[in-house]
């Protein structure tokens, strides 16, 4: 393959809205923005495995034709490359959700959101790596690869959204879509420097987005600053009526919304995110955020969510549940592979599904059947739909009070390569900060507000109300303009 | 709540997984500790509270619970089994069932 050298600083792609406007323009083409892409990949993606799927002569060609488009008018996301999930389908694109089951899966459909890109102008540039069907929490449960932390090889990029917000952060793509289930994009990109938008439960079509856990799945934009999160949640947002979810609530104008002052707004401090296991590095880097919030006039409201203890519990009946329905599909008969010589259907069925997922997919399946299983059903799954009520209910109260929460992202910053893996609980257990929004359905976003002493990314977590994406993105907007990071090279 | 091996096989035979015996001991194990965790749920008191299964479901959906029910393109029977392990000729083959 044979790549121009691009006419485009590596720095620019970095910035969607830059991109856009260069390509709208006529100043750099969108070939020349690709094959950037295409060089940045090259050069940094053997050392972070980020990618599962780059088609370079696809890419080149769909570049060319986003060129001629753009001659007719301009376009929300011209040129811009975007790196996709590959639990999200792709049409004639392998799509393999991190998992051996449908290593060799071409869709013959597009995800809702990819065909939205494409009317955009956006030009999907591959797939990133995950955990199996997004079941994890650092992207080592992938099938095929681990992914690597731009800031520190040796550490987990995050998960299950790894490979997306790796992409981002390296600066091979500016924009990246990933999902959160229970905080698979909020999570990466807190450690690897991004922004992570995870929607309202709704706000999104699911069309296309392989399911895990259907009530609490989102697809979710990462970007390298709020701005271009703003951007691309405005071209994706929006009732489909393939996906019967979907919210026919009206999408504002995220970015003309972005520079509203923020001077006066109430933002609750919900004491249970402070408490036991939160690392003391991450507190003080998000207790002097809190501060900085303060002083760009926001109002600091201590607020309680008395039953976040319960929320790590009601997930992990909830999305397993869930998942051990969704993954039934996978049989065998229709699509993914198929165990050789079976004896009978049954051992078709036993054999494929054993050789085709993954430890910590057959653990969820496991729990969600026993949740389910005749007898137990009312005791596990039906009291958890029950507390995930009470959860919800904890956030409207707090948001007739405040109008936005603060929060960390991570217990931790971005740990090593290999830590939790023989330890299932401890991995769930990180989730604890990120899986209430799911629960509740509300939007949260995750911001870069600093590093560690070892030079790892911290993010801060912002929580609006359902539909209040428009605060969220204002909120951060304001605060990455007044207080930019000082941010280490990444090693790659 | 104790779980034993045998209710971990027989959730495997419900779930069509198959585990070998190393596995299962492992497996038996760690099912034990995420049961013994999410035990926690039953410290809550959930009388009279409704369960939440659409979490962001509001007054404009009304108009859309039902739509009219038209025939639309969907997929073609050859893309339908473009991905099928054992395809026969416009069908799905797998293993006698009788």
């Amino acid at each position: 393959m044979a790549i121009r050298s691009p006419g485009f600083a590596q720095m620019e792609l970095k910035d969607a809205c830059k991109i856009r406007d260069a390509v709208n323009s006529g100043e750099v083409s969108a070939r020349e923005v690709a094959a950037a892409a295409l060089k940045r990949i090259e050069e940094a993606d053997g050392k972070l495995g980020a990618f599962l799927t780059v088609e370079p002569e696809r890419i080149l060609a769909r570049a060319d034709e986003i060129g001629r488009t753009v001659k007719e008018g301009a376009l929300p996301l011209g040129g811009v490359p975007v790196a996709v999930k590959d639990n999200i389908c792709t049409r004639h694109l392998r799509t393999t959700c991190g998992s051996g089951m449908l290593q060799n899966y071409i869709p013959p459909y597009s995800a809702t959101v990819v065909e939205r890109l494409e009317r955009a102008g956006a030009l999907i540039i591959g797939k990133t790596n995950c955990d199996e069907f997004a079941m994890g929490s650092s992207t080592e449960n992938s099938a095929f690869q681990v992914t690597r932390n731009p800031y520190d090889l040796d550490r987990v990029c995050g998960g299950s959204s790894g490979g997306s917000a790796a992409a981002v952060a390296s600066g091979m793509v500016p924009l990246a879509l990933g999902s959160d289930t229970g905080g698979s994009v909020r999570q990466p990109a807190s450690f690897c420097n991004v922004v992570g938008l995870k929607p309202t439960y709704g706000r999104i079509s699911r069309y296309g987005l392989v399911a895990f856990a259907s009530s609490l799945d989102c697809v979710a934009p990462i970007a390298k600053n709020p701005k271009d999160a703003a951007q691309l949640l405005l071209c994706l947002a929006g009732r489909d009526e393939r996906d019967s979810t979907s919210s026919p609530v009206p999408v504002p104008d995220y970015v003309s919304e972005l520079n509203k002052p923020v001077r006066g707004i109430r933002l609750g401090v919900p004491r249970e995110f402070f408490g036991e296991g939160l690392d003391p590095e991450v507190r003080s880097v998000i207790e002097a955020a809190l501060h900085n919030a303060g002083s760009l006039g926001c109002e600091l409201i201590d607020v309680s969510l008395p039953h976040t203890r319960y929320a790590i519990a009601d997930y992990y009946i909830i999305a397993p549940a869930e998942a051990s329905s969704n993954l039934a599909r996978y049989d065998g008969v229709r699509y993914g592979e198929r165990a050789a010589s079976p004896k009978d259907l049954s051992d078709m069925y036993k054999r494929t599904r054993s050789l085709g997922f993954g430890a910590e997919v057959k653990r969820r399946i496991m729990i969600g059947t026993y949740a389910l299983s005749s007898g137990y059903y009312e005791a596990y799954y039906g009291r958890a739909m029950r507390v995930r009520t009470l959860i919800k209910r904890d956030y409207e109260r707090a948001f007739e009070k405040v109008d936005a929460l603060l929060g960390p992202v991570s217990p931790t910053p971005a740990f090593k390569i290999g830590e939790k893996v023989s330890d299932p609980l401890s991995m769930y257990l990180s989730d604890i900060y990120t899986v209430t929004a799911n629960l509740a359905g509300i939007p949260a976003l995750s911001l870069p507000c600093g590093f560690s002493r070892q030079n790892l990314p911290i993010g801060l977590q912002i929580f609006a109300n359902q539909f209040q994406e428009a605060t969220l993105l204002r909120l951060a907007e304001a605060y990455a303009q007044a207080f930019p990071l000082a941010a280490p090279p990444v090693r790659v | 709540m104790a779980v034993t091996r045998a209710e971990v096989l027989k959730i495997a035979d419900l779930a069509k997984l198959h585990f070998s015996e190393e596995e299962l001991d492992a497996f038996t194990a760690q099912f034990q500790r995420i049961l013994d965790y999410v035990e926690q749920l039953k410290e809550v008191n959930v009388e009279g509270v409704e369960p939440t299964s659409h979490v962001s479901l509001t007054a404009d959906f009304a108009e859309f619970i039902f739509r009219p029910d038209e025939v639309k393109p969907s997929l073609t029977t050859g893309e339908s089994l473009a991905n099928a392990p054992d395809p026969g000729s416009g069908h799905f083959r797998v293993p006698k069932v009788l």
